[in-house]
Protein backbone atom coordinates (compact mmCIF):
# COMPACT_ATOMS: atom_id res chain seq x y z
CA UNK A 1 0.00 0.00 0.00
CA UNK A 2 1.51 3.60 -0.22
CA UNK A 3 1.35 6.00 1.67
CA UNK A 4 -1.34 8.21 1.77
CA UNK A 5 -3.91 5.77 0.56
CA UNK A 6 -6.31 4.53 3.10
CA UNK A 7 -5.28 2.05 5.55
CA UNK A 8 -8.40 1.76 7.26
CA UNK A 9 -11.30 1.90 6.52
CA UNK A 10 -14.78 2.33 9.27
CA UNK A 11 -17.91 2.18 7.33
CA UNK A 12 -21.44 2.91 9.31
CA UNK A 13 -19.89 1.62 12.29
CA UNK A 14 -22.90 1.35 14.65
CA UNK A 15 -22.60 0.33 18.45
CA UNK A 16 -25.32 0.14 20.87
CA UNK A 17 -24.97 -0.52 25.12
CA UNK A 18 -28.18 -1.06 26.69
CA UNK A 19 -31.09 1.06 25.19
CA UNK A 20 -28.67 3.87 24.07
CA UNK A 21 -27.31 4.54 20.64
CA UNK A 22 -23.76 5.36 21.53
CA UNK A 23 -22.68 5.40 17.67
CA UNK A 24 -25.22 6.04 14.93
CA UNK A 25 -23.70 5.20 11.69
CA UNK A 26 -19.83 6.44 11.80
CA UNK A 27 -17.48 6.06 8.72
CA UNK A 28 -14.24 7.91 8.30
CA UNK A 29 -11.02 6.97 6.36
CA UNK A 30 -7.29 6.88 8.22
CA UNK A 31 -4.46 6.93 5.80
CA UNK A 32 -1.36 5.28 6.24
CA UNK A 33 1.34 6.90 7.81
CA UNK A 34 1.63 10.10 10.66
CA UNK A 35 -0.72 10.43 13.39
CA UNK A 36 -4.76 11.25 12.53
CA UNK A 37 -6.91 13.00 15.43
CA UNK A 38 -10.08 12.10 16.21
CA UNK A 39 -12.00 14.99 18.24
CA UNK A 40 -15.02 16.07 19.78
CA UNK A 41 -16.10 17.30 22.81
CA UNK A 42 -16.64 14.52 25.88
CA UNK A 43 -19.29 11.89 25.22
CA UNK A 44 -19.67 11.73 22.08
CA UNK A 45 -18.39 8.53 20.70
CA UNK A 46 -14.47 8.70 20.50
CA UNK A 47 -13.46 5.94 23.00
CA UNK A 48 -16.48 3.88 22.14
CA UNK A 49 -15.02 4.10 18.46
CA UNK A 50 -12.22 3.25 19.23
CA UNK A 51 -13.55 0.24 21.38
CA UNK A 52 -15.78 -0.71 18.28
CA UNK A 53 -13.00 -0.77 15.76
CA UNK A 54 -11.33 -3.17 17.87
CA UNK A 55 -14.32 -5.51 18.93
CA UNK A 56 -14.72 -4.75 22.67
CA UNK A 57 -18.02 -3.60 22.04
CA UNK A 58 -21.51 -5.39 20.35
CA UNK A 59 -20.76 -3.22 16.68
CA UNK A 60 -21.90 -3.33 13.38
CA UNK A 61 -20.86 -1.79 9.94
CA UNK A 62 -17.65 -2.64 8.99
CA UNK A 63 -13.92 -1.83 9.29
CA UNK A 64 -11.08 -2.79 7.44
CA UNK A 65 -7.26 -2.92 7.78
CA UNK A 66 -5.82 -2.61 4.23
CA UNK A 67 -8.97 -3.98 2.59
CA UNK A 68 -9.67 -6.78 5.10
CA UNK A 69 -12.78 -7.25 7.28
CA UNK A 70 -12.27 -7.27 10.89
CA UNK A 71 -15.87 -7.09 12.37
CA UNK A 72 -16.39 -10.68 12.33
CA UNK A 73 -12.71 -11.38 13.97
CA UNK A 74 -12.63 -11.91 17.42
CA UNK A 75 -10.30 -9.15 19.53
CA UNK A 76 -7.00 -10.71 19.68
CA UNK A 77 -7.62 -11.63 16.11
CA UNK A 78 -7.78 -7.81 15.01
CA UNK A 79 -5.09 -7.16 17.22
CA UNK A 80 -2.98 -9.91 15.56
CA UNK A 81 -3.64 -8.28 12.05
CA UNK A 82 -1.82 -5.27 13.29
CA UNK A 83 -4.48 -2.88 15.08
CA UNK A 84 -2.59 -1.69 18.43
CA UNK A 85 -4.72 -0.62 21.29
CA UNK A 86 -3.90 1.98 24.22
CA UNK A 87 -6.65 2.73 25.88
CA UNK A 88 -7.73 5.86 27.86
CA UNK A 89 -6.91 4.46 31.14
CA UNK A 90 -4.20 2.95 30.60
CA UNK A 91 -5.22 -0.61 32.12
CA UNK A 92 -1.34 -1.52 33.20
CA UNK A 93 -1.75 -5.32 34.74
CA UNK A 94 -1.23 -3.16 38.36
CA UNK A 95 -0.77 -6.73 40.22
CA UNK A 96 2.47 -7.44 37.62
CA UNK A 97 5.98 -5.94 37.28
CA UNK A 98 6.61 -3.17 34.42
CA UNK A 99 8.83 -5.71 32.69
CA UNK A 100 6.43 -8.53 32.99
CA UNK A 101 3.64 -5.96 30.86
CA UNK A 102 5.72 -5.41 28.42
CA UNK A 103 6.80 -9.25 28.04
CA UNK A 104 2.63 -9.50 27.24
CA UNK A 105 3.09 -7.61 24.34
CA UNK A 106 6.12 -9.08 22.90
CA UNK A 107 5.37 -10.38 19.74
CA UNK A 108 8.37 -11.36 16.54
CA UNK A 109 10.17 -8.91 16.51
CA UNK A 110 9.93 -7.27 19.33
CA UNK A 111 13.65 -7.87 20.60
CA UNK A 112 14.33 -4.87 18.10
CA UNK A 113 11.73 -2.20 19.20
CA UNK A 114 12.97 -2.67 22.76
CA UNK A 115 15.88 -0.33 21.75
CA UNK A 116 13.11 1.64 20.62
CA UNK A 117 11.22 1.63 23.82
CA UNK A 118 13.94 2.19 26.25
CA UNK A 119 15.38 5.48 24.29
CA UNK A 120 12.11 6.62 24.65
CA UNK A 121 10.80 5.53 28.27
CA UNK A 122 14.72 4.53 30.35
CA UNK A 123 12.91 4.64 33.57
CA UNK A 124 10.94 1.38 32.24
CA UNK A 125 14.49 -0.33 32.04
CA UNK A 126 15.37 0.93 35.59
CA UNK A 127 11.97 0.27 37.12
CA UNK A 128 11.46 -3.13 35.36
CA UNK A 129 11.23 -5.14 38.45
CA UNK A 130 8.78 -2.32 40.01
CA UNK A 131 4.98 -3.62 40.16
CA UNK A 132 3.04 -1.56 37.68
CA UNK A 133 0.47 -0.92 39.87
CA UNK A 134 2.65 1.10 41.97
CA UNK A 135 3.71 3.75 39.07
CA UNK A 136 2.55 7.25 38.85
CA UNK A 137 0.14 7.82 35.99
CA UNK A 138 2.97 9.33 33.51
CA UNK A 139 4.98 6.49 33.95
CA UNK A 140 2.21 3.85 33.72
CA UNK A 141 1.54 6.00 30.80
CA UNK A 142 4.99 4.87 29.15
CA UNK A 143 4.31 1.12 29.84
CA UNK A 144 0.86 1.29 27.88
CA UNK A 145 2.69 2.93 25.04
CA UNK A 146 5.40 0.69 25.24
CA UNK A 147 3.09 -2.17 25.22
CA UNK A 148 1.74 -1.13 21.79
CA UNK A 149 5.04 -0.03 20.57
CA UNK A 150 6.91 -3.23 21.28
CA UNK A 151 4.64 -5.21 19.16
CA UNK A 152 6.21 -4.99 15.51
CA UNK A 153 3.40 -6.12 13.12
CA UNK A 154 1.20 -3.16 14.35
CA UNK A 155 0.48 -1.53 11.65
CA UNK A 156 -2.27 1.23 13.49
CA UNK A 157 -2.00 1.99 16.75
CA UNK A 158 -5.38 3.35 18.36
CA UNK A 159 -4.04 5.87 21.17
CA UNK A 160 -6.77 7.14 23.15
CA UNK A 161 -6.22 10.59 25.63
CA UNK A 162 -2.68 9.43 26.33
CA UNK A 163 -1.85 13.06 28.01
CA UNK A 164 -5.03 12.70 30.38
CA UNK A 165 -4.10 14.03 33.36
CA UNK A 166 -0.53 14.34 33.08
CA UNK A 167 1.82 17.02 34.32
CA UNK A 168 2.77 19.95 31.49
CA UNK A 169 6.19 17.60 31.61
CA UNK A 170 5.24 14.78 30.79
CA UNK A 171 2.48 15.39 28.64
CA UNK A 172 5.66 16.91 26.46
CA UNK A 173 7.29 13.51 26.65
CA UNK A 174 3.80 11.57 25.74
CA UNK A 175 3.42 14.12 23.04
CA UNK A 176 7.78 13.33 21.66
CA UNK A 177 6.62 9.57 22.02
CA UNK A 178 4.21 9.37 19.83
CA UNK A 179 5.94 11.83 16.89
CA UNK A 180 8.18 9.39 16.97
CA UNK A 181 6.49 6.24 16.98
CA UNK A 182 4.54 7.76 14.01
CA UNK A 183 7.29 7.28 12.26
CA UNK A 184 7.39 3.32 12.57
CA UNK A 185 3.05 2.82 12.26
CA UNK A 186 0.18 4.83 11.86
CA UNK A 187 -1.50 6.28 14.61
CA UNK A 188 -5.16 6.97 15.41
CA UNK A 189 -5.17 9.19 18.48
CA UNK A 190 -7.75 10.43 20.42
CA UNK A 191 -6.88 13.95 22.37
CA UNK A 192 -8.38 16.31 24.06
CA UNK A 193 -5.71 18.64 24.59
CA UNK A 194 -5.90 20.81 21.66
CA UNK A 195 -2.24 22.04 21.73
CA UNK A 196 -0.70 18.71 21.11
CA UNK A 197 -3.77 17.76 18.68
CA UNK A 198 -2.41 20.55 16.65
CA UNK A 199 1.24 19.56 16.78
CA UNK A 200 0.94 16.13 16.10
CA UNK A 201 -1.72 15.76 14.20
CA UNK A 202 -2.37 15.80 10.17
CA UNK A 203 -5.84 14.86 9.50
CA UNK A 204 -8.16 15.40 11.74
CA UNK A 205 -12.10 13.10 12.06
CA UNK A 206 -14.73 15.17 14.59
CA UNK A 207 -17.52 13.60 16.13
CA UNK A 208 -20.04 14.63 17.20
CA UNK A 209 -23.53 12.97 19.15
CA UNK A 210 -22.00 9.85 17.43
CA UNK A 211 -21.87 10.74 13.87
CA UNK A 212 -18.62 12.08 11.95
CA UNK A 213 -19.31 15.97 11.72
CA UNK A 214 -16.03 16.93 10.22
CA UNK A 215 -13.22 15.53 8.30
CA UNK A 216 -9.87 17.25 6.80
CA UNK A 217 -6.74 19.01 7.66
CA UNK A 218 -6.60 20.00 11.13
CA UNK A 219 -5.60 23.37 10.51
CA UNK A 220 -8.55 24.13 9.15
CA UNK A 221 -10.64 22.93 12.44
CA UNK A 222 -8.63 24.46 15.12
CA UNK A 223 -7.19 27.76 13.44
CA UNK A 224 -11.13 28.45 12.68
CA UNK A 225 -12.20 29.42 15.64
CA UNK A 226 -16.02 29.52 14.54
CA UNK A 227 -15.77 25.95 13.69
CA UNK A 228 -13.57 24.49 16.50
CA UNK A 229 -15.78 26.60 19.18
CA UNK A 230 -18.92 24.12 17.64
CA UNK A 231 -17.27 20.99 17.28
CA UNK A 232 -14.70 20.85 20.01
CA UNK A 233 -15.97 23.97 22.59
CA UNK A 234 -15.49 26.80 24.15
CA UNK A 235 -12.97 25.61 26.73
CA UNK A 236 -11.08 23.28 24.56
CA UNK A 237 -10.18 26.23 21.99
CA UNK A 238 -9.58 28.40 24.95
CA UNK A 239 -7.10 25.55 26.55
CA UNK A 240 -5.64 24.63 23.49
CA UNK A 241 -4.14 28.14 22.03
CA UNK B 1 0.63 -34.30 72.99
CA UNK B 2 0.01 -37.26 70.12
CA UNK B 3 -3.64 -36.21 70.00
CA UNK B 4 -2.11 -32.78 68.73
CA UNK B 5 -0.20 -34.44 66.81
CA UNK B 6 -2.56 -36.44 65.17
CA UNK B 7 -5.08 -34.02 64.82
CA UNK B 8 -2.28 -31.25 63.39
CA UNK B 9 -1.49 -33.64 60.47
CA UNK B 10 -4.85 -35.01 60.46
CA UNK B 11 -6.20 -31.48 59.87
CA UNK B 12 -3.63 -30.52 57.56
CA UNK B 13 -4.44 -33.80 55.08
CA UNK B 14 -7.87 -32.30 55.02
CA UNK B 15 -7.03 -29.20 54.16
CA UNK B 16 -4.31 -31.11 51.44
CA UNK B 17 -7.59 -32.16 49.63
CA UNK B 18 -9.29 -29.03 49.84
CA UNK B 19 -6.65 -27.28 48.68
CA UNK B 20 -6.88 -29.89 45.59
CA UNK B 21 -10.25 -28.95 44.70
CA UNK B 22 -10.10 -25.08 45.53
CA UNK B 23 -7.20 -24.27 43.66
CA UNK B 24 -9.05 -24.81 40.52
CA UNK B 25 -11.72 -23.06 41.54
CA UNK B 26 -9.81 -19.88 42.69
CA UNK B 27 -8.11 -20.09 39.28
CA UNK B 28 -11.51 -20.56 37.26
CA UNK B 29 -13.09 -17.74 38.96
CA UNK B 30 -10.25 -15.80 38.80
CA UNK B 31 -9.44 -15.76 35.16
CA UNK B 32 -12.75 -16.53 34.03
CA UNK B 33 -15.26 -15.46 36.91
CA UNK B 34 -16.95 -18.52 35.91
CA UNK B 35 -18.91 -20.32 39.73
CA UNK B 36 -18.08 -23.77 38.84
CA UNK B 37 -20.25 -26.27 40.69
CA UNK B 38 -19.08 -28.90 38.93
CA UNK B 39 -15.74 -28.93 40.62
CA UNK B 40 -17.18 -31.54 42.96
CA UNK B 41 -18.18 -34.32 39.93
CA UNK B 42 -14.66 -33.86 38.50
CA UNK B 43 -13.95 -35.18 42.01
CA UNK B 44 -16.21 -37.58 42.12
CA UNK B 45 -16.18 -39.40 38.61
CA UNK B 46 -12.10 -38.90 39.12
CA UNK B 47 -12.04 -40.92 42.09
CA UNK B 48 -14.07 -43.91 40.65
CA UNK B 49 -12.05 -44.03 37.69
CA UNK B 50 -8.88 -44.44 39.87
CA UNK B 51 -10.74 -47.05 41.27
CA UNK B 52 -11.63 -48.56 38.07
CA UNK B 53 -8.34 -48.22 36.95
CA UNK B 54 -6.41 -50.03 39.65
CA UNK B 55 -8.96 -52.40 39.94
CA UNK B 56 -8.27 -53.51 36.17
CA UNK B 57 -4.60 -54.08 36.69
CA UNK B 58 -5.25 -57.26 39.45
CA UNK B 59 -2.14 -59.05 39.69
CA UNK B 60 -0.03 -56.59 39.39
CA UNK B 61 2.55 -54.65 42.26
CA UNK B 62 -0.14 -52.83 44.67
CA UNK B 63 2.03 -49.27 44.02
CA UNK B 64 1.51 -49.81 40.59
CA UNK B 65 -2.09 -50.42 40.67
CA UNK B 66 -2.43 -46.98 42.86
CA UNK B 67 0.05 -44.92 40.61
CA UNK B 68 -2.07 -46.03 37.86
CA UNK B 69 -5.08 -44.62 39.36
CA UNK B 70 -3.97 -41.89 40.26
CA UNK B 71 -3.06 -41.34 36.84
CA UNK B 72 -6.57 -42.67 35.47
CA UNK B 73 -7.83 -39.81 37.91
CA UNK B 74 -5.84 -36.61 37.32
CA UNK B 75 -6.40 -37.33 33.25
CA UNK B 76 -10.24 -38.22 33.61
CA UNK B 77 -10.49 -35.12 35.83
CA UNK B 78 -9.04 -32.89 33.55
CA UNK B 79 -10.78 -34.22 30.33
CA UNK B 80 -14.11 -34.30 31.99
CA UNK B 81 -13.41 -30.75 32.57
CA UNK B 82 -11.87 -29.59 29.35
CA UNK B 83 -15.05 -31.20 27.82
CA UNK B 84 -16.93 -28.83 30.47
CA UNK B 85 -15.46 -25.66 29.35
CA UNK B 86 -15.39 -26.68 25.69
CA UNK B 87 -18.93 -27.64 25.42
CA UNK B 88 -21.09 -26.28 28.42
CA UNK B 89 -19.23 -22.84 29.08
CA UNK B 90 -17.92 -21.79 26.13
CA UNK B 91 -21.47 -21.15 24.67
CA UNK B 92 -22.38 -18.82 27.99
CA UNK B 93 -19.60 -16.61 28.24
CA UNK B 94 -21.23 -13.23 29.06
CA UNK B 95 -24.42 -15.18 30.87
CA UNK B 96 -23.29 -15.49 34.20
CA UNK B 97 -26.19 -17.02 35.87
CA UNK B 98 -26.73 -19.47 32.59
CA UNK B 99 -22.87 -20.78 33.53
CA UNK B 100 -24.21 -21.12 37.25
CA UNK B 101 -27.29 -23.48 36.38
CA UNK B 102 -25.42 -25.04 33.78
CA UNK B 103 -22.49 -26.34 36.46
CA UNK B 104 -25.23 -26.92 38.97
CA UNK B 105 -27.15 -29.35 36.85
CA UNK B 106 -24.17 -30.99 35.86
CA UNK B 107 -23.06 -31.41 39.12
CA UNK B 108 -26.44 -32.98 39.92
CA UNK B 109 -26.64 -35.12 36.89
CA UNK B 110 -23.28 -36.64 37.14
CA UNK B 111 -24.18 -37.63 40.97
CA UNK B 112 -27.00 -39.42 39.74
CA UNK B 113 -25.35 -41.21 36.93
CA UNK B 114 -22.81 -42.37 39.41
CA UNK B 115 -25.05 -43.00 42.06
CA UNK B 116 -27.21 -45.16 39.19
CA UNK B 117 -24.05 -47.02 37.52
CA UNK B 118 -22.30 -47.83 40.93
CA UNK B 119 -24.60 -47.60 43.86
CA UNK B 120 -24.69 -45.10 46.60
CA UNK B 121 -22.54 -47.80 48.95
CA UNK B 122 -19.37 -46.12 49.57
CA UNK B 123 -16.67 -48.54 47.55
CA UNK B 124 -13.37 -49.45 49.92
CA UNK B 125 -10.75 -48.80 48.21
CA UNK B 126 -7.26 -51.02 47.79
CA UNK B 127 -4.07 -49.14 49.17
CA UNK B 128 -0.49 -50.02 49.05
CA UNK B 129 0.59 -51.62 52.52
CA UNK B 130 2.38 -48.65 53.73
CA UNK B 131 -0.56 -46.28 52.74
CA UNK B 132 -2.78 -48.45 55.08
CA UNK B 133 -0.26 -48.20 58.05
CA UNK B 134 0.60 -45.48 59.98
CA UNK B 135 3.34 -44.07 61.29
CA UNK B 136 3.92 -42.97 64.86
CA UNK B 137 5.29 -39.51 65.48
CA UNK B 138 5.52 -37.93 69.34
CA UNK B 139 3.39 -40.91 70.05
CA UNK B 140 0.92 -40.47 67.62
CA UNK B 141 -0.12 -43.45 65.00
CA UNK B 142 -0.70 -41.24 62.10
CA UNK B 143 -2.13 -43.19 58.53
CA UNK B 144 0.44 -42.79 56.19
CA UNK B 145 -2.07 -41.38 53.78
CA UNK B 146 -2.10 -38.17 55.42
CA UNK B 147 1.67 -37.98 54.13
CA UNK B 148 0.96 -38.67 50.65
CA UNK B 149 -2.02 -35.74 50.84
CA UNK B 150 0.15 -33.50 52.11
CA UNK B 151 3.16 -34.46 50.24
CA UNK B 152 0.70 -34.44 46.72
CA UNK B 153 -0.84 -30.84 47.54
CA UNK B 154 2.54 -29.29 48.08
CA UNK B 155 3.81 -30.09 44.99
CA UNK B 156 0.89 -29.12 43.12
CA UNK B 157 0.58 -25.53 45.19
CA UNK B 158 4.59 -25.26 44.12
CA UNK B 159 3.65 -26.37 40.73
CA UNK B 160 0.93 -23.87 40.35
CA UNK B 161 3.53 -21.30 41.50
CA UNK B 162 5.64 -22.06 39.09
CA UNK B 163 3.02 -21.96 36.53
CA UNK B 164 1.81 -18.43 37.46
CA UNK B 165 5.23 -17.50 38.22
CA UNK B 166 7.71 -18.01 35.56
CA UNK B 167 5.48 -19.23 32.61
CA UNK B 168 4.08 -17.18 29.53
CA UNK B 169 0.39 -19.25 30.00
CA UNK B 170 1.16 -18.23 33.66
CA UNK B 171 1.49 -14.63 33.23
CA UNK B 172 -1.38 -14.39 30.73
CA UNK B 173 -3.38 -16.13 33.67
CA UNK B 174 -2.31 -13.67 36.33
CA UNK B 175 -3.20 -10.60 33.72
CA UNK B 176 -6.44 -12.14 33.07
CA UNK B 177 -7.21 -11.85 36.14
CA UNK B 178 -6.79 -8.44 36.65
CA UNK B 179 -8.08 -7.62 33.25
CA UNK B 180 -9.42 -10.37 30.62
CA UNK B 181 -10.63 -7.67 28.26
CA UNK B 182 -6.86 -5.72 27.99
CA UNK B 183 -5.30 -9.18 27.68
CA UNK B 184 -7.00 -9.76 24.50
CA UNK B 185 -6.52 -6.01 23.21
CA UNK B 186 -2.82 -7.05 23.75
CA UNK B 187 -3.45 -9.93 20.71
CA UNK B 188 -3.64 -12.84 23.03
CA UNK B 189 -6.07 -15.67 22.53
CA UNK B 190 -7.83 -16.18 26.39
CA UNK B 191 -10.05 -18.57 25.61
CA UNK B 192 -7.29 -20.98 24.96
CA UNK B 193 -6.03 -19.96 28.65
CA UNK B 194 -9.71 -20.40 29.93
CA UNK B 195 -9.39 -24.20 28.36
CA UNK B 196 -6.25 -24.52 30.28
CA UNK B 197 -7.17 -23.02 33.48
CA UNK B 198 -10.32 -25.93 33.42
CA UNK B 199 -7.99 -28.58 32.25
CA UNK B 200 -5.61 -27.49 35.42
CA UNK B 201 -8.65 -27.23 38.04
CA UNK B 202 -10.39 -30.74 37.04
CA UNK B 203 -6.88 -32.46 36.81
CA UNK B 204 -6.11 -31.33 40.24
CA UNK B 205 -9.46 -32.16 41.31
CA UNK B 206 -9.24 -35.25 39.52
CA UNK B 207 -5.71 -35.89 42.11
CA UNK B 208 -7.97 -35.14 45.12
CA UNK B 209 -10.83 -37.46 44.10
CA UNK B 210 -8.06 -40.56 44.21
CA UNK B 211 -6.73 -39.20 47.09
CA UNK B 212 -9.53 -38.06 49.02
CA UNK B 213 -9.84 -42.02 48.61
CA UNK B 214 -7.36 -43.11 49.99
CA UNK B 215 -7.60 -40.56 52.73
CA UNK B 216 -10.76 -41.93 53.42
CA UNK B 217 -10.03 -45.14 52.26
CA UNK B 218 -13.64 -45.35 50.74
CA UNK B 219 -15.07 -43.73 47.52
CA UNK B 220 -19.03 -42.58 47.57
CA UNK B 221 -21.07 -40.80 45.08
CA UNK B 222 -21.69 -37.66 47.82
CA UNK B 223 -18.00 -37.08 48.56
CA UNK B 224 -17.64 -34.73 45.91
CA UNK B 225 -20.51 -32.57 46.82
CA UNK B 226 -19.42 -31.99 50.75
CA UNK B 227 -15.82 -31.20 49.30
CA UNK B 228 -17.23 -28.77 46.69
CA UNK B 229 -18.85 -26.98 49.60
CA UNK B 230 -15.46 -26.62 51.81
CA UNK B 231 -13.26 -25.64 48.71
CA UNK B 232 -16.22 -22.82 48.00
CA UNK B 233 -15.43 -21.76 51.91
CA UNK B 234 -11.61 -21.87 51.62
CA UNK B 235 -11.99 -20.08 48.25
CA UNK B 236 -14.16 -16.99 49.82
CA UNK B 237 -11.87 -17.37 53.09
CA UNK B 238 -8.71 -16.91 51.31
CA UNK B 239 -9.87 -14.73 48.71
CA UNK B 240 -10.96 -15.48 45.22
CA UNK B 241 -8.00 -16.16 42.35
CA UNK B 242 -5.43 -16.55 44.84
CA UNK B 243 -3.96 -19.78 45.00
CA UNK B 244 -1.21 -18.58 48.00
CA UNK B 245 -4.91 -17.22 49.34
CA UNK B 246 -6.29 -20.61 49.27
CA UNK B 247 -3.63 -22.89 50.07
CA UNK B 248 -3.44 -20.79 53.41
CA UNK B 249 -7.28 -20.81 53.98
CA UNK B 250 -7.48 -24.63 53.36
CA UNK B 251 -5.23 -25.33 56.35
CA UNK B 252 -6.75 -23.12 58.45
CA UNK B 253 -10.12 -24.36 57.45
CA UNK B 254 -8.93 -28.21 58.06
CA UNK B 255 -7.26 -28.25 61.24
CA UNK B 256 -10.28 -25.67 62.39
CA UNK B 257 -12.44 -28.82 62.04
CA UNK B 258 -10.27 -31.30 63.18
CA UNK B 259 -9.60 -29.36 66.35
CA UNK B 260 -13.17 -28.18 67.06
CA UNK B 261 -14.40 -31.66 66.23
CA UNK B 262 -12.55 -33.14 68.62
CA UNK B 263 -12.33 -30.69 71.75
CA UNK B 264 -15.62 -29.06 71.60
CA UNK B 265 -18.03 -31.62 70.14
CA UNK B 266 -18.63 -33.15 66.81
CA UNK B 267 -20.40 -30.54 63.86
CA UNK B 268 -18.43 -27.33 66.55
CA UNK B 269 -15.46 -27.26 64.09
CA UNK B 270 -18.03 -27.18 60.63
CA UNK B 271 -19.82 -24.55 62.48
CA UNK B 272 -16.44 -22.13 63.33
CA UNK B 273 -15.95 -22.49 59.95
CA UNK B 274 -18.66 -20.80 58.51
CA UNK B 275 -18.72 -18.20 61.61
CA UNK B 276 -14.97 -17.92 60.15
CA UNK B 277 -16.39 -17.29 56.94
CA UNK B 278 -18.67 -14.87 58.05
CA UNK B 279 -16.17 -12.75 59.66
CA UNK B 280 -13.54 -12.88 56.52
CA UNK B 281 -16.44 -11.40 54.97
CA UNK B 282 -17.29 -8.69 57.11
CA UNK B 283 -13.82 -7.57 58.02
CA UNK B 284 -11.89 -8.27 54.68
CA UNK B 285 -14.46 -8.90 51.91
CA UNK B 286 -12.03 -9.67 49.77
CA UNK B 287 -10.55 -12.69 51.32
CA UNK B 288 -7.52 -13.17 53.82
CA UNK B 289 -4.89 -12.73 49.94
CA UNK B 290 -7.26 -10.85 47.44
CA UNK B 291 -8.61 -8.25 46.38
CA UNK B 292 -11.97 -6.50 47.95
CA UNK B 293 -14.60 -7.12 45.06
CA UNK B 294 -15.24 -3.99 42.48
Amino acid sequence: MNAGEALLEVQNLRVAIGESQILGGVSFRVREGGITGLLGRNGVGKTTTLRGILGLVPRTGSVTLAGEELTTLAVHDVVRRGVGYVPEDRDVFGGLTVEENLRLAERAGSEHRYDLVYELFPELRERGAQRAGTLSGGQQQMVALARALLNASNRILLIDEPTKGLSPLVVKRVADALERAASVTTILLVEQNLAVARHLVRDVVVLDQGAVVFTGDVAALIDDPALARRYLGLSAVASGH
Amino acid sequence: MSTIVLLLVTGLGLGALYFLVASGLSLIWGLMRVLNFAQGAFFTVAGYAGFFAAEALPGTSPWLRWCAGVLAGMLTGGAFAILTEVLLIRPLYRRPVGQVLVTVGLALATLALVEGAFGSDPRQVTLPDWMSATTTIFGAAIPNTRFVVILAALLVLLGLLFFLQRTRYGLIVRAGVENRAMVSALGIDVQRAFTLVFAIGGTAAGLAGVLGAAYYGTIDPSRGTSMLISAFIVVVIGGLGSIGGSALAAVLVGLLQQFLNFYAAAGVGDFAVVLLLAVVLLVRPGGLIGRAPE
